[in-house]
């Protein structure tokens, strides 16, 4: 196993409010490696930007800590830092927000490599930007170079903001909801450029996102985890999470996905068997388990009252009372008890 | 029983158009020839800027101020059985026909609302300015808007009082969704009803959508960019292209055998959660611009299909199976014969580089 890149162990992210303490990300354990994928998925207000921005070092978490190959961000030098800064860069959500409209292309694409001291003179800082252009398939390079943001479409710019992150030669890039606000066909040719730049460039992968096709597409070899309410309830390798989710979350998000197939459509129409559509507020969370008051599975007097821990269970870390339960029926059925760890390991699986 | 016939919107040779310049404009919409029938659902699907949100306007005269209708008829059939073309009426007449006649769910259950009226204000505004005014007292509009809200499993008691703000984007949309069947309108257009809402409401939104075209049998002409959801609410699919229809049918036909590369190309595109991971391939290039639209079939830059005889004229919908009731299936292909499938979902180009596709 190839060290993490990023580690994230017992992340806290409280923020204070004038209605109280919102404790919006409450104590996670994920490592991401070199060249792979973790995708973190789940409804609005659950978390996942709270853990990217604490991820890039946006945010200065309230607990826990972030780990960049193995130092923590908030113990380094300014050298390091510099460091940190330039090998993690982060993509956001809105192609039309993040980019400066009073730059053009190049002058976008070249700031970070000013800034670090990456070019030396003019002439170096534009073909390096129109390599990374090709590198995007923004192509010729000489078209969009002195470009507006203005004059491109959604999915250009969208290319512009990969391209500007990877300008700086980024060991981890950070997306959050970066192709969310795209066209199907733009999504499939997107993410296909970033699985090549994840391939070709070893390049390491926070992904973020709430589109359950979008995570099992570019994360198949890496891993998703759910998160619920500020925890991660579900997390292993994504064949395993997509393809036979345990969690009663995981699988009501699943059944939820419209697929376009009309006949599949039609029979598929089963009414929901959530027990409440609301998310319950961050600021007054429920007792025991947060989902038990939506949970199909929920058993009163044991999801009310502990918090279940995520433990592995069938191939994945889970946080479900009943799940683990259950699995751990059959396993001591074939005589082989699950196996608890409770340093919350991300690269061990129990059998 | 409803006439044989006679559909309940009729529409011929529609054209749009934005003005640009003093004496510039651009077409956005052209040559859309649609008859919808009572109780169904259409489906508008297709890229961001194909035209599809101006054709759902304009089936409302709800364009903006720099849109205009260049041509064509929009025939509406009445509640009382008359017709009536809506490019003829009068300020007054179009007052009285929105909301009562046919509605819209606007695009952006976030935005749509007042963010300074309360819910109570939308609706008793609604009621008091497409109906009878005298009518619509505040019990009136409590009690209409009381039911109206349980229908979409709403609480009045916290909805009504309630600013924009205080309420989720699934209420939002809910609540939306009452207002604009308050009137008991027969034809409910919907933009993007369920973008930007979380997956397990947008399946909730999806569920509501089925219960209410069961109870009031409204018409419905949706507009999305997401193909699962067109396969979960269209009886019929529209996929449009640079202002065009270039393929319509029913949603069977659409999914399961479309004819016209684009629409291929789409469906193509859509990534699955349940079943195999395939390599997907996207449609390449991007939309024309409409102000430089490529002569012959707009599709012909970006279509592995093409060939001399695409770049010459436009190309007509062309009808392959007839069915009754605007069923039809139609594609404005050339080579809609080439336009390959494996039986299951994963149609593909014949140039994808990708064999046939496992259909898991």
């Amino acid at each position: 196993m190839p060290d993490p890149i990023l580690q994230l162990s017992g992340l806290e992210q409280v923020f204070d409010t004038k209605k109280g303490k919102v404790p919006a990300v409450g104590g996670i354990d994920l490592d991401v490696e070199p060249g792979k994928v973790l995708c973190l998925v789940g409804e609005s207000g659950c978390g996942k930007t709270t853990t990217a921005r604490a991820a890039a070092g946006l945010t200065r978490p309230t607990a826990g800590r972030v780990a960049f190959r193995g130092k923590t961000v908030a113990q380094m030098d300014a050298a390091e830092r510099f460091t940190y800064r330039r090998a993690v860069q982060y993509i956001h959500q809105d192609p039309y927000a993040a980019l400066n409209p009073t730059r053009t292309v190049y002058s976008t694409l070249t700031a970070g490599l000013r800034r670090h001291r990456l070019v030396k003179s003019k002439g170096e800082a534009r073909e390096r930007a129109a390599d990374i252009l090709r590198l995007v398939d923004l192509t010729p390079p000489a078209s969009y170079l002195d470009s507006y943001p203005h004059q491109l479409s959604g999915g250009q710019r969208q290319r512009v903001n990969i391209a500007r992150s990877l300008a700086m030669n980024p060991e981890l890039l950070i997306c959050d909801e970066s192709t969310s606000m795209l066209d199907v066909s733009i999504r499939v040719s997107l993410l296909n450029t970033l699985g090549r730049l994840r391939d070709e460039l070893n390049v390491g992968f926070l992904f973020i996102t709430h589109d359950l096709a979008v995570a099992k597409y570019f994360a198949w070899d890496g891993e998703i985890a759910v998160m619920y309410l500020g925890k991660v309830v579900e997390h292993g390798p994504t064949p395993q999470v997509i393809g036979d989710p345990q969690h009663p979350y995981t699988k009501a998000l699943i059944g939820a996905v419209c697929e376009p197939d009309p006949d599949l459509a039609r029979s598929n129409r089963a009414v929901s068997t959530l027990r409440s559509a609301e998310i319950p507020s961050l600021t007054d969370l429920p007792s025991g388990c947060t989902f038990h008051p939506r949970c199909p599975a929920f058993e009163g007097g044991l999801c009310d009252a502990d918090a279940p821990p995520l433990q592995p269970v069938g191939g994945r870390r889970l946080a479900c009372h009943v799940v683990a339960r259950d699995h751990g029926r059959t396993d001591r059925g074939h005589g082989r008890p699950a196996r608890r760890d409770g340093g919350g390991q991300v690269t061990t699986w129990s059998a | 029983m409803r006439p044989v016939n006679d559909p309940i919107l009729s529409v011929r040779d529609l054209e749009i158009a934005y003005r640009t310049g003093r004496k510039e404009s651009v077409t956005a919409v052209s040559g859309v020839d649609l008859d919808l029938y009572q109780g169904q659902s259409l489906a508008l699907v297709g890229e961001s800027g194909c035209g599809k949100t101006t054709l759902g306007l304009g089936l409302l005269r709800l364009l903006p101020k720099l849109g205009r209708i260049t041509s064509g008829t929009l025939l509406y059939r009445l509640k009382d059985g008359s017709h009536a073309d809506l490019l003829g009426m009068g300020k007054e007449e179009l007052r009285r026909f929105r909301w009562n006649q046919a509605a819209m769910v606007f695009q952006g259950a976030m935005n749509a609302f007042n963010p300074v009226a309360r819910i109570f204000d939308h609706f008793a505004d609604t009621l008091r300015d497409h109906a009878d005014r005298k009518r619509w007292t505040k019990r009136a509009v409590e009690r209409k808007a009381g039911e109206l809200l349980e229908t979409v499993r709403l609480d009045p008691d916290r909805v009504l009082p309630s600013y924009p703000h205080e309420l989720s984007g699934g209420m939002k949309q809910r609540a939306l969704i009452a207002l604009a069947i308050a009137l008991d309108p027969q034809v409910l257009v919907l933009d993007e009803p369920t973008t930007a809402l979380d997956l397990l409401t947008q399946r909730q939104i999806v569920q509501q959508l089925h219960e209410l075209r069961g109870k009031f049998g409204f018409t419905m002409v949706f507009i999305t960019h997401d193909l699962g959801l067109a396969a979960e609410l269209a009886d019929r699919v529209a996929t449009m292209y640079a202002g065009r229809i270039i393929e319509t049918g029913s949603a069977r036909d659409i999914f399961y055998s479309p004819k016209h590369p684009y629409t291929a190309g789409l469906i193509n595109a859509v990534m699955p959660v349940h079943g195999d991971r395939p390599a997907l391939e996207s449609v390449p290039g991007y939309p024309p611009s409409l102000k430089a639209m490529p002569p012959g079939c707009a599709f012909h830059p970006r279509c592995a299909l093409a060939t001399e005889e695409c770049k010459l004229a436009p190309v007509a919908l062309d009808v392959l199976a007839e069915r009754p009731e605007g069923m039809t299936h139609a594609a404005a292909c050339l080579h809609h014969d080439r336009v390959g499938l494996d039986g299951g979902t994963g149609a593909r180009l014949p140039s994808s580089t990708e064999g046939e596709a496992t259909n898991a």
